[in-house]
């Protein structure tokens, strides 16, 4: 078996790793297109057809994003799929039938007939509200350690409301980045708009986020490396404020530097993220199951990593070859 | 109703209902790139129409496959944690295996299939639409590589309760997998086969007197002649595999009750589990054993052997036979079918009318098979190994019940919208130009610099 060398350890690590990577880039990838279809406007033809359009050759690989990382967790970490699963019973079902709505919703508007294109243009933007709702309130109970007690569930609500507001900008930025004109002055008035709200929604939860566990506040207030951890938040904030300046100055620069918002969102993404994984682990459920305790057989872990080193570099290839394939505007809406 | 059976039916409903759209991918990928190659090879814009009619089909089918099919991966830790606690080890690196190597492969290179046809050298959209069929097919082979070790589990071992594999060669071609895997490949073919004679029969029988719904017409239905004693052949194979590693589940499928020589097909027959016998029996003398056994005479272990570990007889003796019946019509069809098309150039109107009753029939034919297999893994879920019932969730029954329902509801939903929206292109398509004015030009200056050349 090749990687005999790695220990227990080692790969308990690679695998944290690699999940925290597929979360990471669902988050961003999908959360761009899940943001799109929250700001869905409910009249305007023009914009819905647009933003569908911008969206259009990306949101399926999006989404693999999220079967891979259920996957690693159900491959490397099998104790603590069954238990976070099980205790998120209803709002990952919630957040299945959303993504099933939403992922037929954006096949279906083009193909059925003027009278019924409505309402599946109606399910596309619930659908997709509905996603990102269970997907922060997921994120909000297990940053809890699966508590289920009436504290969790407002922490849990605020965190739905934060992510939805996380993926509505990160989506707005995109917009800013693939639409022009109308739709383009549309995207940064919701940019805008979503900044306000995620900015005191991180503000929020991370406050909260320290009265939940000891380890975690000693860690960030305490602990000596606690000063150097709080150059993430700093900088976060500093990205945040940039990226007003931006919004505000960008309609008036003619074209040039469309692609700012959406890479400062992208930076957001993975500092609120490093500030995560910082603050859990070695956890895979926090306060509750290490990643030691949840690992997998190691000659299992060793077998799969080995496509795992030749085939993620690939995706990450010939998903860099799509972006490029597409890159600049969307063009106009047309199936094929 | 306990969490055990809510799970089991939510899993079934699920997994019946996410296998509908693989089913038509796996093959119509392959179509389409024959299409797509048949357009490069001939530069007639009649191949690119055909190809932009079921390319829509695909990303509709696709969507939906891909959405009913995340379902499925969260389904493990929901309802079955103890398949992924016991069997992880096995199942988990399988599973990963799909993902990575079809999963992003498909999704990604479908982006450039269904938008990129502008964007791209002639040459990579080619080789996206192969990328996309290859990607379906290996998706394909792991999946039922896992399904066929859980039925014919080996190269593994069990410590404390536990599954640790031992010889990953040993498990990915477990003794059922090329057998399940060809027959498998076969159905989609045939599924796909009759979804495209069937749809594109609807089409003339609209009135629609463009070429390109004649040359589907052809190129399907003479796929599905070819195909079907095929898929007869990987059937039969497939039955004497499943005698030699499972014959409890041979034992249900023919309802055989007691050992017995030289036992009688049976073509119809109502089991009775109470009584351990069938009612109204209807059957060919000898005729299981020979097709089994390959003698007049030869033995059939009956279910009496395998007392509390066989899998419940009716469900698998029904199904058994809704596949075969399927077989046969699909057979008769075809064939005759196939004749019309070579001799006479159309078919006769009530054969249209029977290619477009068939457009689904592979489906029928493939849950049939499905619930087959699956059913009469019964009691196990890793057969030998490990029981279904200790693998379910503790979860609230009330839960399942609950989430059981919306699946059942949104399902219901979509599968209408699905047929009522294929239906609904192939009206549109009726009215649409055979050959747009932009192709007509593109196809003139291909001819004048053939010219040229020569």
């Amino acid at each position: 078996m090749p990687f005999e060398s790695l220990s227990t350890e080692m790969l308990g690590n690679i695998y944290i790793g690699l999940l925290a990577l597929a979360v990471l880039l669902y988050a961003i990838l999908d959360g761009y297109d899940l943001g799109v279809g929250v700001l869905f406007p409910p009249r305007n033809e023009q914009f819905k057809d647009d933003m569908v359009a911008s969206i259009g050759p990306y949101w399926d690989a999006n989404e693999t994003w999220l079967v891979l990382a259920v996957g690693l967790l159900l491959i490397a970490f099998p104790q603590a799929h069954s238990e976070v699963l099980q205790a998120l019973y209803l709002p990952a079902t919630f957040m299945l039938l959303g993504l099933i709505l939403r992922g037929v919703s954006f096949d279906f508007r083009a193909k059925v007939a003027q009278t019924k294109k409505k309402k599946w243009d109606t399910c596309f933007k619930y659908g997709s509200l509905l996603t990102t709702l269970s997907q922060g309130y997921m994120l909000g109970i297990w940053v809890t350690g699966l508590r289920s007690d009436i504290y969790a569930q407002g922490f849990a609500l605020l965190a739905a409301f934060g992510v939805t507001a996380a993926y509505a900008f990160i989506g707005a930025c995109w917009l800013i980045l693939k639409t022009e004109g109308d739709l383009q002055q549309k995207a940064f008035y919701w940019a805008k708009r979503c900044l306000m709200i995620l900015g005191s929604g991180i503000i929020a939860v991370s406050l909260l986020n320290l009265t939940l566990h000891d380890s975690v506040r000693s860690l960030w207030l305490e602990s000596p490396i606690g000063l150097v951890l709080m150059t993430i938040p700093i900088l976060c904030f500093a990205l945040l404020l940039l990226c007003g300046v931006v919004l505000n100055r960008l309609p008036e620069a003619d074209g040039k530097g469309e692609w700012l918002p959406f890479a400062l969102a992208l930076l957001v993404f993975v500092l609120c993220f490093a500030a995560f994984g910082v603050s859990y682990y070695p956890y895979v459920v926090p306060g509750k199951l290490t990643i030691m305790d949840a690992l997998a057989d190691a000659n299992s872990l060793r077998f799969l990593l080995v496509g795992t080193v030749i085939v993620v570099p690939c995706i990450l290839a010939y998903t860099a070859m799509v972006y490029r394939i597409f890159s600049g505007k969307s063009e106009k809406l047309s199936y094929y | 109703m306990d969490a055990f059976i809510l799970s089991r039916l939510q899993f079934a409903l699920n997994i019946s209902f996410h296998i509908l759209f693989p089913t038509i991918t796996i093959a119509l990928g392959w179509f389409l790139f024959y299409f797509k190659l048949r357009s490069n090879l001939s530069g007639h814009p009649v191949w690119m129409r055909i190809y932009r009619f079921w390319v829509r089909v695909f990303a509709l089918t696709f969507a939906l496959g891909v959405v009913s099919g995340v379902t499925m991966s969260f389904q493990f830790g929901t309802n079955w944690p103890g398949f992924m606690e016991k069997a992880g080890n096995v199942a988990g690196p399988l599973l990963g295996y799909e993902v990575l190597t079809a999963f992003f492969l498909e999704a990604t290179f479908l982006g450039i299939m269904l938008f990129g046809i502008r964007r791209v050298p002639n040459w990579l959209h080619t080789l996206s639409t192969f990328v996309v069929a290859a990607g379906t097919t290996m998706s394909a082979f792991w999946i039922l590589s896992l399904n066929s070790w859980m039925q014919t589990p080996q190269g593994h071992e069990v410590i404390d309760g536990v599954i640790y594999a031992k010889d990953w060669f040993a498990i990915i071609f477990n003794p059922s997998f090329p057998y399940r895997f060809a027959h498998m490949l076969l159905a989609s073919g045939l599924t796909a086969s009759f979804l495209i004679a069937g749809l594109s029969a609807y089409r003339l029988y609209k009135g629609d007197d463009k070429i390109a719904p004649k040359i589907a017409l052809k190129t399907a239905t003479y796929t599905a002649a070819v195909l079907i004693p095929l898929q007869i052949l990987a059937g039969d194979m497939h039955g004497l595999n499943t005698l030699e590693h499972q014959p409890q589940k041979v034992a249900a499928m023919e309802g055989v009750w007691h050992t017995e020589q030289g036992a009688p097909l049976l073509l119809f027959a109502i089991p009775d589990e109470e009584a351990k016998t069938n009612h109204f029996e209807v059957g060919i003398p000898n005729m299981a054993s020979f097709i089994l056994t390959h003698d007049m005479d030869g033995e059939i272990k009956g279910l009496n052997e395998f007392e509390g570990e066989h899998p419940p007889v009716a469900p698998v003796f029904y199904a058994f036979r809704v596949m075969v019946g399927m077989g046969v019509l699909m057979l008769a069809a075809a064939w005759t079918g196939a004749y019309y098309l070579y001799r006479r150039h159309s078919l006769p109107s009530w054969l249209t009318k029977v290619f477009i009753a068939m457009s689904f029939s592979g489906w029928i034919a493939t849950l049939a098979g499905w619930y087959v297999t699956e059913v009469g893994r019964q009691p196990y879920l890793v057969s030998g190994v490990l029981m279904t019932r200790d693998a379910v969730t503790g979860l609230p029954p009330a839960n399942i019940a609950l989430s059981f329902t919306l699946y059942a509801v949104i399902y219901s939903v979509l599968l209408v919208a699905y047929m009522g929206t294929l239906t609904l292109m192939c009206r549109k398509a009726v009215n649409t130009a055979e050959i747009t004015n932009e192709e007509r030009h593109s196809v003139k200056l291909a001819r004048f610099n053939t010219v040229q050349a020569n």
